[in-house]
């Protein structure tokens, strides 16, 4: 084989190799997409969604779990949220010490990086235990915090840098103070971001078991207001799923909760994505 | 004019609070992972603990070594990460170089949705799907075993590696490959001699990002390595530092002994995780000072 031959002939490979990988790795997605929707779609029926598991109709229903999921992602948006974008803010606005700055960055990096059960470790530890909350839905909210404080601090973040520093100065020197011009003009121009930190959360959320696992429980009980739903422990639908499938040999239900579960993160991707495409066009509409 | 002053000062306050509030996580995870998870080992002893190789955690004479899940931890992570990086660079490399843009289109949101799809959904695809194909494949009496666990672990790596590996390949100057094909190379050549090894701090930081996804992993590998705590080998049945955590907590009783060795476990996988991230953090400072 000539040089220029044997070229052509590793250049083709690489290409093969390059094309080969790619479409391994769509063929992946399109294999589990299909046969979970193929074997989880028909087995989600009302009365899986509407009612709680019976023993003496001998029924098994998630309705308990969707409760459960929504007022988890619920909670913990309601806590993290201010939190996150507080943080964010005090960041990019306030802050003076690049030191400080690099501190807080690398310590979001790290809890970014602390997989899920350590979360469920010290959650059991800190709101179960010590503070006495109890395997309950708070302890698991709580422990979600934490988990979804980075994504919410670093959405925000790159949304609060895209602010143009005019728009501040202008606020600044018509006489606004500075907390007035962070209410009034900073936050308003990166709600996307912050949205788009929202949905990131929630789907975070919405995957959880790890971590909830040993802070909420697995229970399937339909508390009989929101209050008293935070101090009873329960299953999340992710939760749900890994006790149907291990514990319970259930796997129709397993399947079936895949499906939504998988339903939630297109809409979840989907939604990113039609923030970001919102943002990006009012930006060029500027 | 003094209110407007104290609000000032109040939301100063505040938002310096909210900076806070993630390098006291990040203390308070540090500290009560030390103070639990330190008692075990002193009892136990750090090298009976460590390297001990027998896990008999509710014997009637209990045995606390952990050597088989920190050894079966490495070993997931090099497996997943031998099928995963070549894998996910290559898709990286079709994302960022080669993909025409409506093909780019179609590869990014099925990579973007594989992030998103919860371990509990790929444990449950490796449990139905996999163990019983590997159990066939290879005639063996159970699929449940290391094997297993590493192609799913593979899989859950694969979008971290890709999409810091692709942001990564994107960010390398045009000038360098305008040079090389300048120079009488092809475009494939460039990519390959050019553009990766430009790019090679940031495809290093997601190959990173990968490995502490697969240190970290706890359900998914639960539904499918087996969970008994063997000496790591590709056909056996393994427990990992995650599962080993996961599969013993919930009846371990409060104050025994075991319990506490389950924290130790803990603790050894958060120190694993914080050389990963450390780790991670350097090659993505020396990324951004390229």
């Amino acid at each position: 084989m000539s040089h220029s031959q044997k070229r052509k002939f590793k250049e083709n490979l690489l290409k093969v190799l390059v094309y080969g990988c790619a479409f391994c790795t769509v063929a992946i997605l399109v294999a589990l997409l299909g046969y979970i929707f193929v074997r989880g779609l028909p087995n989600i029926t009302w009365q899986l969604l509407s009612t709680k598991p019976s023993i003496i109709r001998d029924t098994i229903g998630i309705l308990p779990n969707l409760l459960n999921t929504l007022y988890v992602i619920l909670l913990t948006l309601v806590i993290a949220l201010p939190l996150g974008v507080g943080a964010a803010v005090y960041l990019t606005e306030y802050a003076t010490s690049k030191r400080f700055i690099a501190v807080v960055e690398f310590t979001t990096e790290t809890l970014a990086g602390i997989p899920s059960i350590i979360y469920g470790l010290v959650g059991m530890l800190v709101f179960v235990q010590v503070l006495g909350f109890g395997t309950s839905l708070l302890s698991g909210s709580l422990t979600l915090v934490i988990m979804t404080l980075p994504t919410i601090i670093r959405t925000t973040q790159e949304s609060l840098k895209t602010v143009p520093a005019g728009y501040r100065e202008g606020a600044l020197g018509l006489g606004a103070t500075k907390w007035y011009m962070i209410r009034t003009i900073v936050l308003p121009s990166s709600i996307s971001g912050i949205i788009t930190g929202c949905i990131l959360a929630i789907g975070r959320i919405v995957g959880e078991s790890a971590a909830l696992l040993f802070t909420a429980g697995s229970a399937t009980i339909i508390a009989s207001n929101i209050l008293e739903a935070y101090s009873r422990g329960g299953g999340t639908l992710s939760v749900a799923l890994y006790i149907y499938a291990s514990e319970r040999g259930e796997f129709e239900v397993a399947f079936a909760i895949a499906a939504i579960l998988l339903i939630l993160v297109f809409l979840i991707n989907m939604a990113t994505r039609l923030v970001q495409k919102t943002l990006n066009g009012k930006e060029q509409a500027k | 004019m003094k209110l407007k002053h104290s609000i000032e000062r109040i939301m100063n306050m505040v938002f310096f609070v909210c900076g806070m509030v993630s390098i006291a996580a990040v203390a308070l995870i540090t500290i009560y992972m030390i103070w639990a998870g330190l008692p075990a080992i002193v009892k136990i002893g750090p090298i009976d603990f460590l390297f001990g190789t027998v896990w008999k955690s509710t014997a009637a004479e209990p045995q606390f070594g952990i050597l088989p899940f920190i050894l079966t931890s490495v070993w997931g992570m090099f497996g997943a990460l031998l099928i995963g990086v070549p894998v996910g660079l290559f898709t990286a490399i079709f994302l960022a170089k080669l993909a025409p843009a409506k093909l780019g289109n179609v590869v990014r949101p099925a990579v973007e949705l594989l992030a998103g799809i919860p371990s509990v959904v790929y444990g449950l695809i490796g449990m139905i799907v996999l163990v019983p194909a590997v159990m066939d494949f290879f005639k063996l009496k159970s699929g449940s075993n290391l094997f297993s666990a590493i192609l799913v672990l593979s899989i859950m790596v694969l979008p971290n590696i890709i999409s810091v590996s692709e942001t990564a390949l994107r960010a390398v100057p045009e000038e360098y490959e305008e040079a090389s094909l300048g120079l009488g190379a092809t475009w494939i050549e460039t990519v390959f001699k050019v553009s990766v090894p430009a790019a090679k701090s940031g495809i290093v930081a997601g190959i990173v990002l990968g490995a502490g996804r697969a240190v970290g992993e706890a359900m998914a590998v639960m539904m499918v390595a087996g969970n008994v705590a063997n000496m790591p080998g590709l056909f056996k049945s393994v427990r990992f530092l995650t599962t080993a955590v996961a599969s013993e907590m919930s009846y371990a009783a409060d104050g025994s002994l075991q319990k506490q060795a389950l924290f130790s476990i803990g603790l050894v996988l958060f120190v694993f995780i914080m050389l990963i991230n450390w780790a991670l953090n350097r090659f993505l400072k020396r990324g951004e000072k390229q």
